[in-house]
């Protein structure tokens, strides 16, 4: 049996053809991973600018972005996990307990400082815990944050006794939730310090060595390890430093709710891996970046924000949010198909 | 057949200090054993062919040699001086370094990342102490230097990610970045097993510039033909012991592979071991 396959062209023909137009956006975004979702981010401002008045109003921008100055802070520790190839599920329920720890302590007559700087020790706490039960005992990141999850999420549960945290509104704690007006816009200053945040790392990431070898950890371990880069300690340092932003994200959101609240924390968690997701960071690791997380959080806040004032049913922006994530991952694999 | 006594080696200088010695190497695996007391001399500006079946040694020797694996028994001497590997970085500190069968290169970081990995140059003064920034201007330049000096010329853009680069440039930035360091000997296990022809060539011909350059090299390879054409001395490796020591001008591959398998074994005389 013979199969016909179209018109039959030389070796010369395939070598010399050009590449198609498909393709060279293929290598585009390969070499720059954070483009498709500033690509994304943009049409969809565009498309809900349009469709809702209201939408692009400095007010309404400037709220989006305080809406998610917490997602996005988490999302920032989440991108370093996702780099090194394993996932923290328990990062939103880690932050519940850090911001509960901070308001209870400040409610509790702690002097503001103090209250911050502990619960901060606490976010750093789960972060270690993470990292020594992946880097140490070797387990899979999968169970382990599934397994501290569970057990923040219980932890928060008894230290707040289901009760919520409310506090005076001149506490020190909630200055991350007080703006500053810049022109017409006023910011939060939780929006800038996720904003910091998000600098840091990104430099970090770039233009140090520690960066290159998260980079090359999460790409291949074992050829990191080979070439002589501490694997182990690369990987408790990922944990470690998503530990710090968990405890920047506590502080945010302590300052967004007015106090904190043991039973927020559920979504947090999968929404900082769809905001790292749709910014292009690949689940495999060794791929991706801080400013394409930044782009993916602004991506499901401006869905979130765009259908609501559109005046669509809220489940719809769950709905849009799940076809975003596995649009980013179907586009995921077909850049890294990219051929040389 | 090959000729019966050829113990007198030209150029077999034997007052010459090895670079790299190993006397009565034993390594365990449980109870099983990998090692049965091996001993190997290395000299500066030679290539010598480590060959042998599957499971006769070749990698476990491989990993005591370069740090990766402690030797239960014997001892490692370099230059002469002894040497206690308990890790990679020991070997590598002491100037031996090793290209692993599965490549050692990240695949997303570019050509200069890669042969500056875990040895990154950093910025000078606060940037690069505290922000431990690297300074990739100055890596830049000695990747084309390192490249240059090589007499790579398969490499043009070193700013090219390394998963776009064919299995014979990626092996060669993997040799490259052992030569750039390795400032006495250079391991490779099995570079040429996933290339072809051409690729092989690419590789073959570096590793014979690191001997001109005066390195020792040892090189690990299943093929015959390259074993022949490139090495200097041929280590035989049989069942976890040496089964002999040849030179392609003294033995055939025919000889070899007999040797290998059993079907033949040297006499002490016959041997070159320098």
């Amino acid at each position: 049996m013979t199969t016909q396959v179209g018109n039959p062209a030389s070796v010369e023909d395939l070598l010399s053809r050009r590449r198609s137009p498909l393709e060279r956006i293929q290598h585009l975004l390969h070499g720059s991973p954070a483009l498709s979702p500033l690509i994304v981010l943009i049409v969809a401002i565009i498309v809900f600018g349009i469709v809702s008045e209201g939408f692009l109003r400095p007010q309404a921008l400037s709220l989006l972005v305080q809406q998610m100055a917490v997602v996005g802070a988490l999302a920032a520790g989440q991108t370093l996990i996702i780099l090194t190839a394993g996932v923290d599920l328990s990062i939103g329920m880690a932050m519940v307990l850090a911001s509960l720890v901070m308001a209870k302590l400040s409610f509790d007559g702690v002097p503001g400082v103090i209250a911050l700087l502990i619960g901060f020790a606490v976010a750093v706490a789960t972060g270690l815990l993470n990292g020594f039960l992946v880097t140490r005992i070797n387990l899979p990141p999968f169970i382990v944050t599934l397994g501290t999850f569970s057990i923040f999420t219980a932890i928060s549960l008894l230290y707040a006794q289901g009760q919520t945290v409310t506090l005076d509104p001149d506490a020190f704690l909630l200055v991350t939730g007080r703006s500053l007006r810049l022109g017409p816009v006023s910011v939060t200053w939780g929006v800038l310090l996720m904003l910091a945040l998000f600098l840091v790392l990104g430099f970090a990431l770039r233009t140090s060595s520690w960066g290159r070898h998260l980079y090359a950890t999460g790409d291949d371990r074992e050829a990191a390890q080979l070439a002589g880069i501490a694997t182990q300690r690369v990987l408790f340092s990922a944990y470690l430093v998503a530990g710090i932003c968990v405890g920047v994200a506590a502080w945010i959101v302590c300052g967004r709710v007015g106090g904190a609240d043991p039973n927020a924390g559920l979504n947090y968690n999968l929404l900082s891996i769809t905001a790292v997701v749709i910014g292009g960071t690949s689940l495999f690791g060794g791929r991706g970046s801080v400013v394409g997380t930044l782009i993916g959080a602004l991506i499901v806040q401006t869905f979130n924000s765009g259908l609501a004032l559109a005046g669509v049913d809220p489940n719809y922006q769950v709905l849009a949010t799940g076809i975003l994530v596995i649009l980013a991952v179907a586009i995921d694999q077909w850049i890294r198909r990219v051929k040389s | 057949m090959s000729t019966a006594t050829a113990p007198e080696q030209p150029g077999a200088g034997s007052d010459e200090r090895p670079v790299l010695e190993a006397n009565g190497l034993v390594k365990l695996f449980g109870r099983v054993v990998g090692l049965r007391g091996v001993d190997l001399r290395l000299y500066p500006g030679e290539v010598l062919a480590v060959i042998g079946d599957n499971g006769a040694g070749k990698s476990t020797l491989i990993k005591c040699l370069s740090g990766a694996l402690q030797p239960d028994q014997g001892t490692i001497m370099v230059d002469g001086r002894p040497a206690n590997f308990s890790s990679t970085q020991d070997a590598r500190a002491a100037g031996i370094e090793t290209v692993y069968q599965n490549l050692a290169v990240a695949p997303a970081l570019d050509v200069t990342s890669n042969l500056f990995l875990a040895r990154e140059i950093r910025r000078p003064g606060f940037l690069g102490s505290v922000l431990r920034m690297v300074d990739r201007k100055a890596m830049r330049e000695h990747a084309r230097q390192f490249i240059s000096d090589l007499g790579i010329t398969t490499l043009q853009n070193i700013d090219q990610a390394v998963e776009t680069l064919s299995g014979g440039q990626r092996q060669v930035v993997a040799v490259a970045r052992a030569a750039a360091f390795g400032s006495k000997v250079v391991i490779l296990d099995e570079p040429t097993a996933a290339l072809g022809v051409r690729e092989t060539g690419q590789v073959l011909k570096l590793v014979r510039d690191l001997r001109e350059r005066g390195l020792a090299v040892i090189l690990i390879s299943h093929n015959m033909p390259n074993v022949f054409e490139t090495a200097d001395r041929i280590h035989i490796q049989r069942l976890g012991g040496v089964a002999g020591v040849i030179t392609p001008q003294s033995h055939s591959m025919e000889d070899a592979v007999a040797i290998m398998t059993g079907a033949r074994t040297l006499e002490p005389d016959e041997q070159t071991l320098r």
